[in-house]
């Protein structure tokens, strides 16, 4: 039952061919037996799951489940669940237990999901391989030694494995899209403002959204109906209906203009992950898709944007972790000083302090017109250059990332060759755009993701384009070899 | 040397709102510790701000109030610090773009003439929580009550030249936000604090001297005992041959000095920059107009006014206009009795006495408008004296009844039947034949001897004016 998709598990628990909690006993039992050879889960919830699970079979046999009733899914280890640890891959937050679930979580519990565990991520997201976890890194479905690609690694290859039906993630650079790319799984991270932030552990503000990943277009557009809409309790959020995005997936793409822009196909793409690309574009070309290449002028400045703007937001949004109320204390501190300089040295990894000392010097006076200004005015020229592009095109396709997962372990002494992973990726959440990864023609056994950008709000677009490769193509439907 | 005080003020007001400037927790003082702090107000991981209307609206009045622009569009930013009772590890405020912009105040100095102080801005922010450093031994207790309470800072130009008119602008402020409700003003309680920039120059010099910032001062006695103390002070170091270091400072009110706060806190560099979680302010005019519709009139038109239309001295109009309760209470009694002066007596002599005496605000008076009203028409038509007036204002203090029921029980009218008041007269003049001969023999003084005298056998309620009238003409034969 963990090959089959959510419309198919909806079909089987309506008809009583299994129950809610034998699938999530099911998934339980895959987790216990195979996790252990992956690092998905930071957390499981067994007994919060069953009991999910029981009340989706009530709901089921009253007649008032909703498509996700019973579904079991994971949530990311960034959003907070009330009476369950949340740990946000950090030392820091390593005992700490919410008091309240994030308006993701709650709403997804809302429509029926069934919860089996928080999975793991990059320590507070940041990272582009898992690897900066406390938890240990997490392992590539497809081949063990690499990386699942990060922040949302967890998440990613629990639902490339079969460890959950789907999963949620956020996106602050590509957190949701690297990893889908990298594990062979279906990402969207949706317009900023359309998902709640409340409740999800804030990396950068500006940037962070939330996101479903899946193993399909339609698994992902049945979560993200679920997850979006307005929410007083964010004042970013944005008050826009949140269309019913199944009822748009199998409209036609005859007469989409898709634009490929030039700068992502360059110098630093994988030759054989350009080839799939390619191969994918022909093959909307032959769904009715009209091609034409297009130009994001600005898009090579958006790395070195992304990382001043991005740093400079968490050396701020990670400040309340002191020490003081929660979370990760030193012992027998000295005085104030010592007391959050060692709480704060021994609770966060050497990624997050990197950032944070790099977002606390591009704020600095006398560096801030400098850095954090002038970023925020590239920021512009970057979101402007998109503006220009979706006057022509309806959306934009490209490689998720340069490459196919690296093996663990490689980048981590270079942050810039790490941080590069996400080089197609960041300029979407600064200018605030949605943004997709599917999988493609694999090389070498090793998925590829194909990005899809699209304008605002414009979500349903792309799960349309989407659903629409993924009825002609099974490059999606195959699991990892190895995981049954 | 001749040395010039220039002083500048920074006060934060407490905005009169029921819950927190980003979250539902009450606002209400004298809570237990740490029980109105809510999620957000603890800095929890995942929390967002959500801005508080009321809050928004309320310096928008006050921006009207100073005749200052209310900014179309405002920004949040965080101010970042380290400090234990500040949870998020940064401050909301305002930096580049404050909620008001410039404005003016303009004070009554001694002299009776007008000075305008300027205001460079007010903007809104949070407050921090306590830190509690005496109650526990070797730690610091965290009270995290007041972290995001609504404050309006109120920046002032460095305009005044002394102590007293700092004391004056902080007064009017205090008054002006009252007066408008946006604030309760209670200084006991943290709700107007007041940091001033202090410097000296030699007469005559444009540029200004080296400032000191005096911190979190809470009442106005010590603030002009605050910046006497750090004016000498300063010009002591300068006539010394020293500098004004720039610093920040604290007034001991038991030691009546200013004393240096640990420096540590000055080398921050706060790292402003924009809140992403909260959007630009933005603000237009009909939204202006509706938080301002219902805006009183003005202490410095209703002084203007109660001068001009009642004909009260300046400085009579001033006092009355010391809170709006007090400024609407004179003129309901004046409207009341078409007696202007004679309630502006009373009103700022005997009911401010027995006010200040029970410690009470006039807004909670025992004795209202139309019963103080009553008392005056009585004096006013000559029912009672105005000696006997006061035996009637203690009983409707006490609450006995309206003036024409104590006047009737306690048989306090006065006697202006020159028929009740002429045996009086003759048996006194009778009585006392040596003092007749004094006053016959040119001796004006002995005529208060028997105007005493009829007053104290008539319990005071002869007609004093009748009284002098029978006397003179009697006294004469």
């Amino acid at each position: 039952m963990h090959d089959r998709t959510i419309a198919e598990l909806r079909k089987d628990l309506d008809s009583g061919a299994y129950s809610s909690v034998e699938l999530t006993r099911h998934f339980l039992g895959r987790i216990e037996r195979l996790d252990p050879g992956l690092n998905c889960y930071i957390t499981v919830a067994a007994e919060p799951a069953l009991a999910a699970a029981q009340r989706a079979d009530r709901a089921i046999a009253d007649g008032t489940a909703g498509p996700l009733t019973g579904i079991p899914i994971a949530h990311k280890d960034i959003f907070c669940t009330q009476g369950l640890r949340t740990s946000c891959g950090s030392r820091m937050l390593d005992t700490f237990i919410a008091p309240y679930d994030a308006t993701v979580v709650e709403r997804l519990a809302a429509a029926g999901a069934v919860m089996l565990g928080k999975t793991n991520m990059d320590e507070f997201a940041m990272g582009s391989s898992n690897e900066t976890s406390f938890y240990g890194p997490v392992r590539n479905p497809w081949n063990p030694t690499r990386v699942p690609g990060g922040s949302s690694g967890g998440s990613a290859a629990a639902v490339a494995a079969r460890l959950c039906v789907a999963a949620t993630g956020t996106d602050t650079g590509g957190s949701i899209r690297q990893p889908a790319a990298l594990c062979g799984i279906t990402g969207i991270k949706p317009t900023y403002g359309r998902c709640s932030r409340w409740g999800m552990i804030a990396f950068a503000s500006s940037l962070d959204q939330a996101g479903p990943m899946a193993r399909s277009a339609a698994d992902a557009a049945l979560l993200l109906r679920a997850m979006a809409g307005f929410d007083p309790r964010d004042s970013t959020s944005v008050d826009t209906p949140v269309p019913d995005y199944l009822a748009g997936l199998d409209a036609s793409l005859s007469g989409l203009r898709i634009g490929l822009p030039k700068e992502y196909f360059g110098e630093g793409l994988d030759n054989d992950v350009a080839t799939s690309i390619q191969e994918a574009i022909r093959e909307y070309e032959r769904l009715g898709a009209r091609v034409s290449e297009i130009n994001l002028p600005n898009s090579p400045l958006s790395v070195p944007v992304y990382y001043v703007v991005a740093p400079a937001e968490c050396s701020s949004n990670l400040a309340r972790f002191d020490g003081v109320r929660y979370g990760h204390r030193c012992e027998n501190p000295k005085d104030l000083d010592d007391l959050y300089k060692r709480s704060r040295a021994e609770g966060f990894g050497a990624e997050v302090q990197r950032r944070i000392m790099i977002g606390t010097y591009v704020l600095s006076a006398g560096y801030y017109d400098a850095y954090y200004l002038k970023a925020q005015k590239i920021r512009h020229l970057i979101a402007d250059d998109f503006r220009h592009a979706f006057e022509q095109v309806d959306v934009i396709l490209g490689p998720t990332s340069p490459t196919t997962a690296f093996p663990i372990g490689t980048k981590m002494d270079d942050p810039v060759a790490m941080y590069l992973n996400d080089i197609y990726t960041i300029a979407t959440n600064l200018a605030g755009l949605p943004g997709m990864s599917i999988p493609v023609a694999p090389v070498d056994g090793m998925p590829v993701g194909l990005q899809i950008i699209g304008n605002y709000f414009d979500e349903g677009r792309l799960l349309n384009v989407a659903h629409r490769l993924q009825q002609t193509t099974d490059w999606h439907a195959s699991p990892p070899p190895g995981w049954d | 040397m001749q040395w010039e005080t220039v002083i500048g003020l920074e006060i934060h007001t407490q905005l009169a709102t029921q819950s927190k400037i980003f979250s539902g927790a009450p606002t209400r003082f004298g809570a237990d510790p740490n029980t109105q702090a809510c999620a957000i107000d603890l800095g929890l991981p995942g929390v967002l701000p959500v801005l508080n209307g009321e809050a928004v609206r309320l310096a928008v009045r006050f921006g009207r109030a100073i005749d200052a622009e209310v900014a179309e569009r405002s920004v949040f930013a965080r101010k970042n610090y380290f400090y234990p009772d500040l949870p998020k590890g940064y401050q909301i405020s305002q930096y580049e773009h404050p909620i008001v912009g410039e404005g003016q105040i303009e004070i009554l100095l001694e002299d009776g003439t007008l000075k305008e102080i300027g205001v460079t801005r007010a903007h809104l922010e949070e407050d921090a929580g306590k830190s509690l450093h005496e109650d526990f031994h070797g730690f610091t207790g965290i009270d995290l009550n007041r972290a995001g309470t609504p404050l309006l800072e109120i920046v002032s130009e460095p305009d005044m030249r002394s102590p007293r008119e700092a004391v004056a602008y902080a007064r009017k402020v205090h008054q002006l936000v009252r007066w408008i409700g946006i604030s309760d003003g209670n200084m006991q309680e943290g709700s107007f604090r007041m940091d001033a920039n202090v410097s000296v120059r030699p007469r005559g010099q444009s540029t200004f001297g080296t400032r000191t910032e005096i911190k979190n001062i809470n009442s106005f006695r010590f603030l002009e005992r605050a910046i006497q103390f750090e004016v000498e002070r300063q010009i002591e170091v300068l006539e010394g041959g020293g500098q004004v270091i720039q610093e920040t400072r604290l007034y001991d009110p038991d030691r009546d000095e200013t004393r240096p706060m640990r420096t540590k806190e000055e080398a921050n560099d706060y790292r402003y920059f924009p809140d992403p979680d909260l959007l630009p302010l933005e603000i237009d005019a009909a939204y202006i107009a509706e938080a301002t519709a219902d805006l009183p009139e003005l202490p410095d038109s209703k002084r203007e006014r109660l001068h001009a239309q009642y004909g009260l001295s300046e400085y009579d109009a001033d006092q009355l206009t010391g809170s709006r309760e007090l400024a609407d209470y004179f003129e309901a009694v004046a409207e009341e009795t078409g007696e202007p002066k004679l309630a502006a007596n009373w009103v700022l002599g005997e009911l401010a006495a027995a006010l200040n005496r029970a410690g009470i605000e006039i807004a909670a008076s025992p004795i209202d408008p139309p019963r103080l009203a009553g008392l005056i028409r009585r004096i006013q038509d000559g029912t009672i004296s105005g000696k006997i007036a006061k035996q009637v204002f203690e009983a409707l203090w006490a609450g006995e009844g309206d003036a024409d029921a104590i006047i009737e029980a306690k048989g306090l009218r006065q006697i202006t039947d020159s028929g009740a008041i002429e045996p009086l007269i003759d048996a006194i003049i009778a009585a006392n034949p040596e003092q007749v001969a004094q006053y016959r023999a040119g001796k004006d003084k002995v005529f208060g001897f028997f105007v005493g005298q009829v007053m104290k056998q008539s319990q005071g309620k002869a007609n004093p004016q009748q009284v002098n009238a029978l006397l003179k003409a009697k006294l004469k034969a």
